[in-house]
């Protein structure tokens, strides 16, 4: 078993109104020096059987057509291996 | 004999029901359509509606758009079946590809709802042809998500092409690039806009007047004459 995560950002020109807001209610929690944020979606996928070239491929495929909208969205895929030893 | 419209309703879906009353007050005969079911049964005509299908859950408009009847629907729509998408239907058209850019949340992050002056920009698609190009008109607005967003190249193309149907006049209620309200394919058979012709076709109710009516006025109109 292998995790594999797809992070999903807005392109950068594209206006993130939510990101703003966060910015905005920083400063009031007394977190100072933090100019801009951003805010995405991180997809954690739970591969059954080895995550190979082809199995990547096809988690590839399903960001872009599904999990993302490349329209307005940039994505990335890794691996992120389970530790067998917390068994 | 008139024209069938069809109406899909997909899990989620609020306005299918006032959607087939507007078709049948236009005189046309409404045809419910379920998102499982592949078949278009015959239909002249499908339009979208709004609601929250799917919860808006991912993107709005993203698991709609991979239901077995959007399958039919995509491959009618390159094919030239008039497909009119109102609000939900707007971005389940976006996200199908069958319209360009992307609809993204309101810039001021509220719902909005409200009476919203449109200009036509476009009276020459299937679902506009009843309206004056330049006609200004009032139709219900109200939605979460319709920020219209497109990269700088295919707004122009979108301008240059007569390619935006609808304008917001007077206020932009949710960040929609230069004031986009609706837009069209480059055939003319797919329209999608944001505010809610639907909710705009008698006198008692919506905005008081029948602003909204027109839509199924027009793809009557060229169903029947073709």
């Amino acid at each position: 078993m292998a995790r594999v995560v797809v992070d999903v950002m807005l392109k950068p020109e594209i206006l993130d109104p939510q990101g703003q807001a966060v910015q905005r209610a920083l400063p009031r929690l007394g977190f100072e020096g933090i100019s801009d944020v951003r805010q995405g979606k991180r997809f954690e996928l739970e591969v059954e059987g080895p995550v190979d070239e082809a199995a990547l491929a096809r988690i590839h495929d399903l960001a872009e057509s599904f999990l993302a909208n490349t329209v307005i969205e940039d994505f990335t895929v890794k691996i992120e291996e389970v530790a067998e030893a917390a068994k | 004999m008139t024209a069938r419209i069809g109406v899909v309703t997909f899990p989620g879906s609020l306005d299918d029901r006032d959607t087939q009353r507007a078709i049948r007050l236009a005189g046309a005969e409404p045809v419910a359509l379920w998102h499982k079911d592949k078949s278009l049964h015959q239909v002249d005509a499908v339009v979208l509606p709004g609601g929250f299908s799917y919860g808006d859950y991912l993107r709005a408009g993203a698991i709609s758009r991979f239901s077995p009847v959007m399958e039919t629907v995509i491959e009618q729509a390159k094919a030239g079946l008039p497909v009119l998408g109102i609000c939900n239907g707007f971005q389940i058209l976006t996200e199908a590809h069958l319209l360009p850019g992307a609809m993204l949340g309101n810039d001021h992050l509220h719902f909005i709802c409200r009476d919203q002056k449109l200009r036509v920009e476009n009276a020459d698609t299937a679902w506009t042809s009843d309206y004056e190009q330049g006609q200004e008109i009032h139709i219900p607005l109200k939605n979460m998500d319709g920020r219209y967003v497109a990269d700088e190249r295919t707004l122009d193309m979108l301008e240059a092409e007569g390619r935006v149907v609808f304008r917001y006049l007077d206020f932009n209620p949710n960040g929609s690039l230069r004031d986009i309200a609706g837009i069209t394919n480059e055939a003319g058979n797919v329209v999608g806009l944001m505010p809610h012709p639907e909710h705009a076709v008698e006198p008692l109710i919506g905005t008081r007047r029948t602003d909204g009516l027109p839509f199924f006025t027009s793809i009557l109109k060229k169903l029947v004459n073709a």
